[in-house]
């Protein structure tokens, strides 16, 4: 018999209890909505942590100076500065899983345009660190190394600063005044949004190391008074990187083996894949509450085809008097039982993407539909079809035809 | 050669510890264009040689040899080739799937027989017009009345242009009419060539045909040949008279 005939005949016995028939399915239809819509929330979830760890630089490695001790009370890190210029030097010389290394030294200042002010964070740093944190200009330029050099007063704004500022104002070129001194307005940061720890990365400003030291924080000659950013030369590389610049820094200041370190390394590229593996566990253990609802949509339709084959005895049994094989019995019952369950996985699919839509719009939670998980459900709605429906479909083919024509 | 070529078939069946012999060693042989009754009282096993005949059962000792091919030895899959390729069947409760229309359900065989779409329409149409049920062809079996649900059923079993047609006592539940009205159509049947084997235990019904078998203990008591046969065309020479469709609980 032809594979489109059996189709049509089983969409017909389907169709002829149609109450039936959706019934049995709605198991299936509440499961496979189930997983796709919770995998698409764990996926959101996923994908927005991902994007703000990615805004923060790529292959990112922080270097905080460590602490002092004063009267048995130890200081946090940061609170000493313990890591040298030269420090800075050597880990771009000796640490090959290094590929960029810069300071970010901090100051708290007011910011004055002609006629507005603001006060934010003004960092020295050099070109590099754009680079680590993969942030580019909107207008205008970065730092460049010729401005380190020459301990040039010029500044690139972040986007709020500029917004707080000059408004819709073009403000390069302009001059704006930090702790009194005049800078040149070089350049604006292309927009960041906000830090996983919900900090506006675009309130901000940037001016050269040197400026920074001789213009606005005098610091200790020797010592760096801020903290190092790293680039690692691969996601791969980070912890080989973290090794090596913590070896290099204890050789350095000459800790023993049993010292504390007097610096702190943190591996950005480790808490992103630790806050993944949160999302992902809550993805898994959502998708496996629903893919038990979708085995109990299975029991469902193999209930109901167990049903049907009694039922239809004599149907089967006239069928197979006129010369139907126990194998188009077999396919027959088959094929209804896939036909239930794929179109179970189907109408499943719109509900789940539809109750993802309504849920991303209503609480606000990013979801991410995956079309993998789509395919892999509905093909997982056809396997249960299968599986669950060879039982009934074997014991109706394996009907004897002169009992199966008795049978009242 | 004969058609059907039963030799020494024995036919047993276990209910619990008894042994129960259906059959005893029955031999018999059914010419080409040969139109039989069988006879018998209900345990006399002609359902079971009817069964084995149509190929719906296989049986315990004997051969049977069917248009010269032994089937006896033959699997379910082998069976039911057989019975879509050699034989029709026509059953007292005419058997139709309910819901259906008459078409589809005369296209039925063909459909596991494998013909394609347009060349199956086609011949379930003419075998519709055959038994005279063209205008008939898109009702459900639920909407027509019992003779002309047995008229399908007819209909169903010649469309594959079968040897032999087998039928299980198909005036059971016809009136005496309408049971007029399906044995013209039968010994239509034998006359262009199909071989009709009949089960029965109304001595009326056999009297259409052109030899009766009679059955006892499993055993053919009697076999003959009946010389001046009841024709049924002369009681149905006008066309038949449909009946009002009514409900029939088949």
């Amino acid at each position: 018999m032809i594979p489109l005939e059996t189709f049509r005949v089983a969409l017909r016995a389907l169709l002829r209890n149609k109450m039936r028939s959706f019934l049995t399915v709605l198991g299936i239809i509440i499961g496979v909505g189930a997983v796709i819509a919770m995998v698409a929330i764990g996926e959101g979830a996923k994908a927005q942590v991902e994007a703000s760890f990615a805004s923060m630089g790529s292959n990112l490695l922080i270097v905080l100076p460590g602490s002092t001790t004063s009267g048995g009370a130890r200081g946090g890190f940061g609170s000493m500065p313990t890591l040298t210029w030269d420090d800075l030097g050597a880990i771009q010389r000796e640490a090959p899983a290094v590929r960029y290394a810069a300071v970010q030294l901090r100051s708290s200042a007011q910011l004055m345009s002609d006629d507005q002010n603001w006060a934010t964070q003004v960092n020295g740093t050099s070109p590099d660190y754009f680079r680590i944190r993969n942030w580019k200009a909107d207008r205008g330029r970065l730092l460049l190394d010729s401005d380190v050099e020459s301990s040039a007063k010029v500044v690139v704004l972040g986007a709020t600063v500029v917004d707080k500022l000059y408004g819709a104002v073009d403000p390069l070129g302009q001059t704006v005044r930090i702790k009194n001194i005049p800078f040149e307005v070089v350049g604006v940061m292309e927009k960041k949004g906000q830090s996983p720890t919900g900090q506006d990365y675009d309130d901000c400003a940037f001016v050269p190391q040197t400026t920074f030291m001789t213009k606005i924080q005098g610091g200790l000659q020797k010592f760096i008074s801020g903290t190092i950013f790293l680039g690692a030369t691969s996601t791969e590389a980070t912890a080989r990187a973290q090794q090596q610049v913590s070896d290099l820094l204890r050789d350095r200041h000459h800790l023993d083996n049993g010292a504390d370190d007097d610096f702190s390394i943190h591996n950005l590229t480790e808490m992103a894949n630790a806050r993944e593996e949160g999302t992902r566990t809550l993805t898994t253990l959502l998708a496996s509450i629903a893919g038990v609802s979708l085995l109990v949509g299975g029991i469902g339709i193999m209930n109901i085809m167990l049903v049907s084959v009694t039922e239809r005895t004599r149907e089967i049994g006239v069928r197979m008097a006129v010369g139907a094989t126990p194998s188009n019995i077999l396919l027959q019952f088959l094929v209804e039982a896939l036909t239930l369950a794929v179109a179970g996985g189907m109408v499943g699919v719109a509900l789940g993407v539809f109750t993802a839509g309504r849920l991303a719009a209503k609480f606000g939670w990013p979801t991410l539909v995956r079309p993998d998980i789509v395919v892999i459900s509905v093909c997982f709605s056809g396997m249960v079809g299968v599986v669950f429906g060879l039982y009934p479909a074997r014991k109706a083919s394996q009907l004897d035809p002169i009992d199966a024509l008795r049978y009242e | 050669m004969a058609l059907i070529e039963l030799e020494g078939v024995s036919k047993v069946y276990r209910m619990g510890d008894v042994e129960v012999h259906a059959l005893r060693e029955v031999s018999f042989a059914v010419e080409e264009r040969d139109f039989v009754a069988v006879m018998g009282s209900s345990g006399s096993g002609k359902s079971t040689l009817m069964n084995i005949i149509g190929c719906l059962d296989r049986p315990s000792a004997g051969s049977y040899h069917l248009d010269g091919r032994e089937v006896s030895k033959l699997d379910r899959r082998e069976l039911a080739r057989v019975r879509n390729q050699t034989l029709g069947f026509v059953f007292q409760s005419f058997n139709l799937l309910s819901r259906t229309s008459a078409l589809e359900n005369v296209e039925l065989p063909l459909l596991y027989g494998g013909t394609p779409a347009r060349e199956r329409h086609a011949r379930a149409s003419e075998a519709l017009a055959r038994v005279g049920l063209a205008d008939r062809a898109h009702h459900h079996s639920n909407q027509m009345s019992g003779g002309q649900q047995q008229r399908v059923a007819v209909a169903r079993a010649l469309v594959t242009r079968p040897r032999l047609i087998v039928a299980d006592e198909p005036t059971g539940n016809l009136d005496s009419r309408t049971t007029v009205e399906i044995m013209a159509l039968f010994q239509e049947l034998a006359a262009t060539g199909i071989t009709v084997l009949l089960v029965t235990h109304e001595p009326d019904v056999a009297a259409y045909a052109s030899r009766v078998v009679v059955m006892r203990d499993g055993r053919v008591r009697s076999d003959t040949r009946q010389a001046g046969r009841r024709a049924a065309d002369d009681l149905t020479a006008a066309p038949p008279v449909d009946e009002a469709p009514h409900e029939v609980s088949a």
